[in-house]
């Protein structure tokens, strides 16, 4: 099992361009352990600016950074950074349109029972409903690696939700299939399509070998790009497929599963089903054990699509 | 040297002129920062149409985004934009003259309207600043009324802890805001306290409508190493005209052509005893 997880992969990649690209800042709101990026901060001392544990300074900052030719990468938890500033992220990121990353660490239940105020279920939603706001959730870490190298390579706001907790490995140091804003296809299959981000995609993927088992073949996005969604790679897949299944660690409303839900009713009409995370805090428990009560395992991901195509 | 006295009620003229054409404007903010912008963008900042893209130029935020017409009619006469073109479009349908600061405008460094954003995101310019050896300065001004913001108190403790010399914030302190006295709304007599406290270098400007008293102030910022500086400059809302001076209902509002005869007539006369001095 991996034990790295894809807070430690952002790391890796920023200390390695760090040193050929003096512009390139880290900044933490009092965050740098949980963001895993205390040996950046000891290796970059000149390159890292800690503000303290003030996310509205945090956000405003690396605005202004941004504005005088910086690269800030700005990690707080994401259930401060998206909304104790999220005006920040509006106006001072999005509609000044600076070249901020901003990295939403410890994402969605990721803090287990330290109860709703340290959980982000809203961050996609308010997230993506910025103008200009580009939101990705990577799902293992060789992907979120990719993904910050390709992010540095332009200069556009983004905001990036990775967990706490290590994934287990989807993709491999020589085989990570990657295409910036396009869906990674893991698996095409012709019953159900599982369409998942972040740290769903891992179980759902696992799902997809138990319904193999069962003569259920089911084709499986990685939609890491929830915002700019892979309109096409939706389709695509809902075409083929009997049932839609969104997966996401998120709340019912304005996610991935919403999205997708959109984008199909509109182009193709078809049963999209949308597994999240209640309207309501969370039962008490580790991550692991909430998924699992929710559904949002591989069993319970495995069980509602066996559910839906008997309907079917 | 232009007569920046005499300036800063032709730019008056042209504030009037837009919110007359536009048909809205916060007028009584617009009259009370004129001086304050004038003095930087004539007397103090390094920053011309020329230079725009010079990452050594000097930086400057409109917190107070709402005095967003000062700030255009002071861009204008800087060059950055044609001055007709504002005014016949400034708020119009499809403009691209928004009723606060927009950095698709030349010379518009960041997006504003939200207060409390100008004096952090002048963190961030001036932490650059710092890391690049450049020896740019940056400014912002606020309202009074803004200082309520939790975030501008963020920025203000950490432009200290980085030892922040090359930033100069501006309070407007005009004691108006859109409820009524500021003292009323939300107390700042102790603003020199508060921001000493936070470790800020503070000039108090007796006249913060006085072109002379504002440019001796920001000199002397320029000397003060080590920590930022804050000029509270004690402004009139509405300065210019007895029809709006002191009047909290003239926060935003377009004047009927009764008041705007007055007005005009005001501003002439206040022109012309600058050119007896």
């Amino acid at each position: 099992m991996n034990e790295i997880p894809n807070r430690q992969a952002i790391c890796d990649v920023l200390r390695k361009e760090a040193k050929s690209d003096k512009d390139i800042v880290v900044l933490c709101s009092d965050s740098r352990g949980s963001a895993s990026l205390t040996s950046f901060a000891n290796e970059f001392p000149k390159q890292f600016v800690e503000v303290g544990i003030a996310e509205q300074n945090l956000v405003s900052i690396s605005a202004g950074l941004a504005k005088c030719g910086k690269k800030p990468f700005a990690a707080s938890p994401a259930s401060f950074l998206s909304t104790r500033s999220f005006e920040q992220c509006k106006v001072d990121v999005a509609y000044s349109d600076t070249n901020v990353t901003l990295i939403g660490i410890s994402g969605g239940v990721s803090y287990g029972a330290l109860g709703m105020s340290h959980h982000s279920a809203q961050d996609i939603a308010g997230m993506a409903a910025i103008p200009n706001m580009r939101v990705y959730l990577p799902s293992d870490r060789f992907q979120t690696a990719k993904l910050i190298k390709a992010l540095l390579l332009d200069e556009k706001p983004a905001y990036l939700r990775v967990g706490r907790n290590p994934v287990a490995d989807i993709y491999s140091a020589a085989d990570c299939p990657f295409e910036m804003d396009r869906a990674t296809v893991l698996l095409e299959g012709s019953d159900v399509a599982i369409i998942a981000c972040g740290e769903m995609v891992q179980p759902s993927l696992v799902a997809s070998q138990m319904l193999a088992e069962k003569d259920i073949s089911a084709t499986v996005l990685d939609m890491y790009c929830v915002k700019p969604l892979d309109i096409e790679a939706i389709l695509k897949a809902a075409e083929k497929a009997k049932v839609v299944i969104t997966v996401e660690e998120h709340s019912p409303f304005g996610g991935l599963g919403s999205m997708v839900s959109q984008v199909i009713a509109q182009n193709c009409p078809k049963k999209v089903v949308n597994l999240t995370l209640p309207d309501a805090p969370v039962i008490t428990g580790t991550s692991k054990e909430v998924f699992a009560y929710y559904g949002l395992d591989a069993e319970g991901i495995a069980n509602k699509a066996i559910v839906l195509l008997e309907d079917e | 040297m232009e007569n920046l006295k005499v300036l800063s009620y032709d730019l008056r003229e042209d504030v009037v002129d837009m919110i007359v054409e536009g048909k809205c404007g916060h007028i009584g903010g617009d009259m009370s920062v004129m001086e304050i912008l004038v003095a930087l963008y004539f007397s103090q900042m390094n920053i011309s149409p020329e230079n725009q893209n010079d990452p050594n130029r000097d930086k400057f935020v409109m917190s107070k985004g709402h005095s967003v017409e000062s700030y255009y009619a002071v861009l204008a006469e800087k060059g950055f934009f044609d001055k007709t073109d504002l005014i016949a479009n400034f708020s119009k349908f499809g403009s691209e003259y928004i009723g606060h600061p927009n950095n698709k405008i030349p010379g518009v460094e960041m997006n504003s309207g939200s207060l409390g954003h100008g004096l952090p995101v002048c963190v961030g310019m001036a932490l650059a600043g710092k890391m690049d050896a450049l020896d740019f300065r940056v400014y912002t001004v606020m309202g009074d009324g803004e200082l309520a913001e939790g975030s501008v108190w963020e920025g203000a403790m950490a432009a200290s802890h980085f030892g922040l010399d090359n930033l100069c914030a501006v309070v407007d302190r005009n004691r108006l805001q859109i409820s009524g006295d500021t003292e009323d709304v939300m107390g700042h007599d102790v603003l020199q306290d508060r921001f000493s406290s936070f470790g800020w270098h503070v000039i108090d400007v007796a006249d913060g409508n006085d072109i002379d008293q504002l440019n001796a102030a920001f000199s002397e910022a320029k000397t003060r190493k080590g920590k930022p500086t804050v000029l509270i400059a004690n402004t009139v809302k509405g300065k210019g005209s007895d029809v709006m001076e002191h009047k909290e209902n003239w926060h935003h509002r377009v004047p009927s052509t009764e008041e705007l005869k007055q007005i005009r007539k005001d501003f002439a006369l206040k022109k012309e005893a600058f050119l007896n001095e």
